[in-house]
C-alpha cells in the first residue's frame, strides 16, 4: 500500500530524514519510535504533503501512484490522514460543518455520492460514541476552545468519520490521561481491518500497549536503524533509545 | 500553499460591472447655486427644501476636506462631477408595469426582482437608479398598516411635515464635508416612516446602482420608527466597471422614537477598483441614528466595495436605556481602502452599546477601524463592550486600529477587546490535510471569523453576504 524508498527530506534547508525507506502492506499496525529529533514528525508531515516541508530525493508510492506528486488535498482524498501533534483551532468554523466539507470532498473524488446532512449526522454520532466524545461539540468551532484531550480525540474522531486508507498518527499520545490514551486506541482499532493500514509515530511505548503493532521501527538520526515485532517496543520502554544510538553510531562507521 | 494560493483566491472579477445603455437627464458638470436650483427645480421641490440646500452648500463654501482618515486619494475635483442624473422618463408612473423595461432588466440582472408577484421572500424594495428612485414595491401592502415607504422626492411631496420635521434632525446640515455636500446636492434616496406601535411586516430594502459616468451619486435616506414601532432595513449597492473614480456622499439619518427600534443592514458592493487600483468608488457616507427613552438602534454592515470606504454608522444614545449595535465586516483586497468603524454617544442612563468589527485584508487593501466611545456626564450606568478583530491573507495588506473612548462618568463599564491574526499556513494546511481545497479552506476560515457579524443579518442577507466574501475574495490565495 505505502512504499518509501530511500527518503530525503527537510526543512528550512535542514536534512533531517536521510535515506528512509519503509513498505506497509494493507491491513498492517506500524509503529514507528525514536527520540526527538530523529524525524518522525518529518516524516508525517512529509507523507501528508506540508508545503513547508522539502523533498531532497526518494520516492513516495501509495497504492500505486506517485503520492508525493500530489498536492496535500489530493492526497488526503486518496486516503491518507494524518492525525496531527499539534491540531490547529479554526474559530467560528463549525466543527461538523467542517468534516462534512471534508468527508463530501473525500466522497466526490471517490466518484460515491455526497452525503446530505441527515445521512451525515447520523454518520457523526455514531462516531463520536466510539471515540466518546459528547454531541456539544458538533457545534462548537474547530478546536475552538478544546483541551489538549479533547483535540486528540476530535482527531480521532475525524480519523473515524472520513475512514481513511492509511491513517498517521503524529504523536497523538503525547499529553494525554491513560483514559484519553484508551480511547484514541479504541478508536485507532475500530479502524483496523484487512483494507485499512495504521502509521503510529510516539515517543513512548504506552499507546502501543493499547495498539499492538505488527511491526515497531526505531527511527534515529532521520532513517530506521532497526526493524522488528512488537517486543521490540518493549525492550525501547526498558532501555531508553541510548544504546539504539550506539548502534547506530556503530552502525554508521 | 502558500501567499501565492491566497493571492489567487483573491481575485474574482467584479460581476456586476455592466451598463446600462439608458437615455438619462444629466446635469451638466459642475456645482454652483445654479446647479442646486436646477435639481431642486426638476424636483419641483417646496421652497423651505431649495432654501436648506443653499443654506448647506453656502456653508459648505467654507468648509476643508477632511484629511485625518487613513485614505489616500488623489484631490477630487468637485466641479468635474455632475451632480444630477436621471432615467429619461415620459410619465409619472401608475404602476410597476410602467417602468421602463430596460431597467427593469438591469435590476433583473443584478437578482433584484420588481415583480411582486414574483417576489416570494416578501422585501418590499425600493429601486434607486444613479439619482433617482425608479420603483417601490409592495406599497399597497404597507400602507393597510399605516407604513410610509417611497422615494424621498416622493416624500417631500406627499408628507411633507414628516420630511420636514426629521430631515437633518440627526445629522444636521453643518455635519461634515461630505454630509454637508450631500445635502445641497442630494437627489433621492428612500423614505420610511413606521407609525406608533406598528411591527412593519416585512422586511424594507433600498437598492442603489450607480450607471452614468462622471456622476455623483448623493443619495439621502431618512426612516423613522414612532414610538414603539420596529422596522427591519435593507440596503444594497453596486455600480459598473470604470477607470475613473466616481464619488459617493450619501447620509442616512434614523430616528427611533420611545421604545422604537430599527434594524438597518448594508450590503455595500459598489465597484471596488481594478486588480491594479483603478477606478472605483469613493464612498464616503455619513450614518447616524438617534434613539430615544427604550429604543434600539442595530447598524450591520457587510462592505466589501468601493475603492476608498469612509463611513462610521453611528448611534446617539439620547434616552434612557436606549441601546445602540454596530456589526460590522469590512473587506479590503487588491488596492481597496477602508477607514470604517462607529460613534456610541452614550447620553442618556443606563445605555448600552455594543461594537463588533471585523476587518479583513488582502491583497495590498488598508483597513482601518475607527471607533469612538464616548459616555457623556449624565450618562449613569453606561455599559459598552467593544470587540475588533483583524484578519491579514498575505504580507501586502494591512490592518489598523484607532478606538477612542472618553468618559465623563464614573459609573461607567467599558470593554474593549482587539485581536490581529493571519490565516496561518497551519490552518490551511489543516483544512487540505482533510480533502478541502485551498479556496475552499480561505472562504471557511474567514466566514467563520466573520460569523458573529453573519448573524446579525437577516437569513437571505447573510447567504449573499458569505458568497460575496467568498467572490470578493478569489485569487487571494494561491
Amino acid at each position: 500500500m505505502l512504499e518509501i524508498k530511500d527518503l530525503y527530506a527537510g526543512i528550512d534547508g535542514k536534512e533531517i530524514l536521510r535515506g528512509l525507506s519503509l513498505s506497509i502492506q494493507p491491513g498492517e499496525v506500524h509503529a514507528i519510535m525514536g527520540p526527538n529529533g530523529s524525524g518522525k514528525s518529518t516524516l508525517a508531515n512529509v507523507l501528508a504533503g506540508r508545503p513547508k516541508y522539502e523533498v531532497l530525493s526518494g520516492t513516495v508510492t501509495f497504492e500505486g501512484k506517485d503520492l508525493l506528486a500530489l498536492p496535500a488535498e489530493e492526497r488526503a482524498r486518496e486516503g491518507v490522514f494524518l492525525a496531527m501533534q499539534y491540531p490547529v483551532e479554526i474559530p467560528g468554523v463549525n466543527n461538523i460543518y467542517f468534516l462534512k466539507a471534508a468527508l463530501n470532498s473525500v466522497k466526490k473524488h471517490r466518484g460515491e455520492e455526497e452525503l446530505d446532512a441527515m445521512e451525515f449526522l447520523q454518520l457523526a454520532r455514531e462516531k463520536m460514541k466510539v471515540v466518546e466524545l459528547d454531541e456539544s461539540f458538533m457545534n462548537r468551532g474547530v478546536n475552538e476552545g478544546f483541551s489538549g484531550g479533547e483535540k486528540k480525540r476530535n482527531e480521532i474522531f475525524q480519523m473515524a468519520v472520513l475512514d481513511p486508507k492509511l491513517a498517521v498518527l503524529d504523536e497523538t499520545d503525547s499529553g494525554l490521561d491513560i483514559d484519553a490514551l484508551r480511547v484514541v486506541a479504541t478508536g485507532v482499532n475500530a479502524l483496523r481491518s484487512e483494507k485499512h493500514s495504521v502509521l503510529v509515530i510516539t515517543h513512548y511505548q504506552r499507546l502501543l500497549r493499547y495498539l499492538v503493532p505488527d511491526f515497531v521501527h526505531v527511527l534515529a538520526n532521520g532513517r530506521i536503524v532497526k526493524s522488528g515485532g512488537k517486543e521490540l517496543a518493549e525492550e525501547l520502554e526498558q532501555k531508553g533509545y541510548d544504546w539504539i544510538d550506539q548502534e547506530a553510531a556503530v552502525a554508521a562507521q | 500553499m502558500s501567499n501565492a494560493a491566497i493571492q489567487e483566491i483573491a481575485s474574482q472579477d467584479y460581476k456586476y460591472g455592466f451598463v446600462t445603455d439608458i437615455e438619462s437627464d444629466t446635469a451638466p458638470p459642475g456645482l454652483s447655486e445654479d446647479i442646486i436650483r436646477f435639481i431642486s427645480a426638476k424636483k419641483e421641490e417646496p421652497q423651505w427644501l431649495l432654501d436648506w440646500r443653499l443654506k448647506s452648500f453656502r456653508h459648505w463654501l467654507t468648509m476643508k476636506e477632511p484629511t485625518w482618515a487613513n485614505v489616500h486619494y488623489p484631490p477630487i475635483d468637485y466641479q468635474a462631477t455632475s451632480y444630477y442624473s436621471a432615467p429619461k422618463k415620459k410619465k409619472i408612473l401608475n404602476s410597476l408595469d410602467e417602468v421602463d423595461p430596460e431597467l427593469r432588466a438591469t435590476f433583473d440582472k443584478l437578482g433584484i426582482s420588481l415583480d411582486e408577484q414574483k417576489r416570494l421572500s416578501g422585501v418590499a424594495v425600493d429601486a434607486v437608479f444613479d439619482s433617482v428612485s425608479v420603483a417601490t414595491t409592495f406599497r399597497a401592502e404597507l400602507a393597510k398598516v399605516g407604513v410610509i415607504f417611497c422615494s424621498f422626492s416622493e416624500a417631500v411631496r406627499e408628507h411633507p411635515d414628516l420630511v420636514r420635521k426629521y430631515l437633518g434632525s440627526v445629522v444636521p446640515y453643518t455635519d461634515n464635508f461630505f454630509a454637508t455636500l450631500n445635502s445641497a446636492v442630494f437627489t433621492d434616496g428612500s423614505f420610511c416612516y413606521i407609525p406608533k406601535g406598528v411591527r412593519c411586516p416585512m422586511e424594507l430594502s433600498t437598492y442603489f446602482r450607480i450607471n452614468q459616468a462622471n456622476t455623483g451619486q448623493f443619495e439621502r435616506t431618512l426612516i423613522v420608527a414612532d414610538e414603539g414601532a420596529s422596522v427591519s432595513y435593507l440596503e444594497g449597492c453596486t455600480a459598473p466597471m470604470r477607470d475613473e473614480n466616481q464619488l459617493h456622499a450619501a447620509v442616512v439619518e434614523l430616528v427611533a422614537l420611545d421604545g422604537a427600534s430599527i434594524k438597518y443592514s448594508t450590503v455595500q458592493n459598489w465597484y471596488p477598483g481594478d486588480k491594479n487600483g483603478k477606478g472605483g468608488i469613493y464612498n464616503f457616507v455619513t450614518k447616524r441614528g438617534k434613539a430615544f427613552n427604550r429604543s434600539k438602534i442595530s447598524w450591520t454592515q457587510v462592505e466589501t466595495g468601493s475603492a476608498i470606504t469612509w463611513k462610521y454608522p453611528s448611534c446617539i444614545l439620547q434616552g434612557d436605556d436606549s441601546v445602540g449595535e454596530f456589526y460590522s465586516v469590512a473587506l479590503t483586497n487588491n488596492y481597496q481602502q477602508a477607514d470604517t468603524g462607529t460613534k456610541m454617544i452614550h447620553i442618556g442612563r443606563n445605555t448600552r452599546s455594543t461594537i463588533v468589527s471585523k476587518g479583513i485584508s488582502a491583497g495590498r487593501g488598508q483597513q482601518t477601524y475607527r471607533g469612538e466611545v464616548k459616555i457623556m456626564k449624565n450618562a449613569e450606568n453606561a455599559r459598552n463592550y467593544s470587540q475588533c478583530d483583524s484578519l491579514l491573507l498575505g504580507d501586502k495588506c494591512g490592518a489598523h486600529t484607532f478606538p477612542y473612548i472618553e468618559v465623563r462618568n464614573s459609573t461607567a463599564t467599558m470593554e474593549h477587546e482587539a485581536s490581529t491574526s493571519k490565516i496561518g499556513e497551519d490552518q490551511l494546511f489543516y483544512c487540505q490535510q482533510r480533502g478541502i481545497s485551498a479556496e475552499d479552506a480561505v472562504s471557511m476560515i474567514v466566514n467563520g471569523f466573520c460569523r458573529e457579524v453573519f448573524r446579525e443579518l437577516p437569513m437571505e442577507f447573510a447567504v449573499e453576504a458569505q458568497k460575496l466574501l467568498g467572490v470578493s475574495l478569489e485569487g487571494s490565495v494561491g
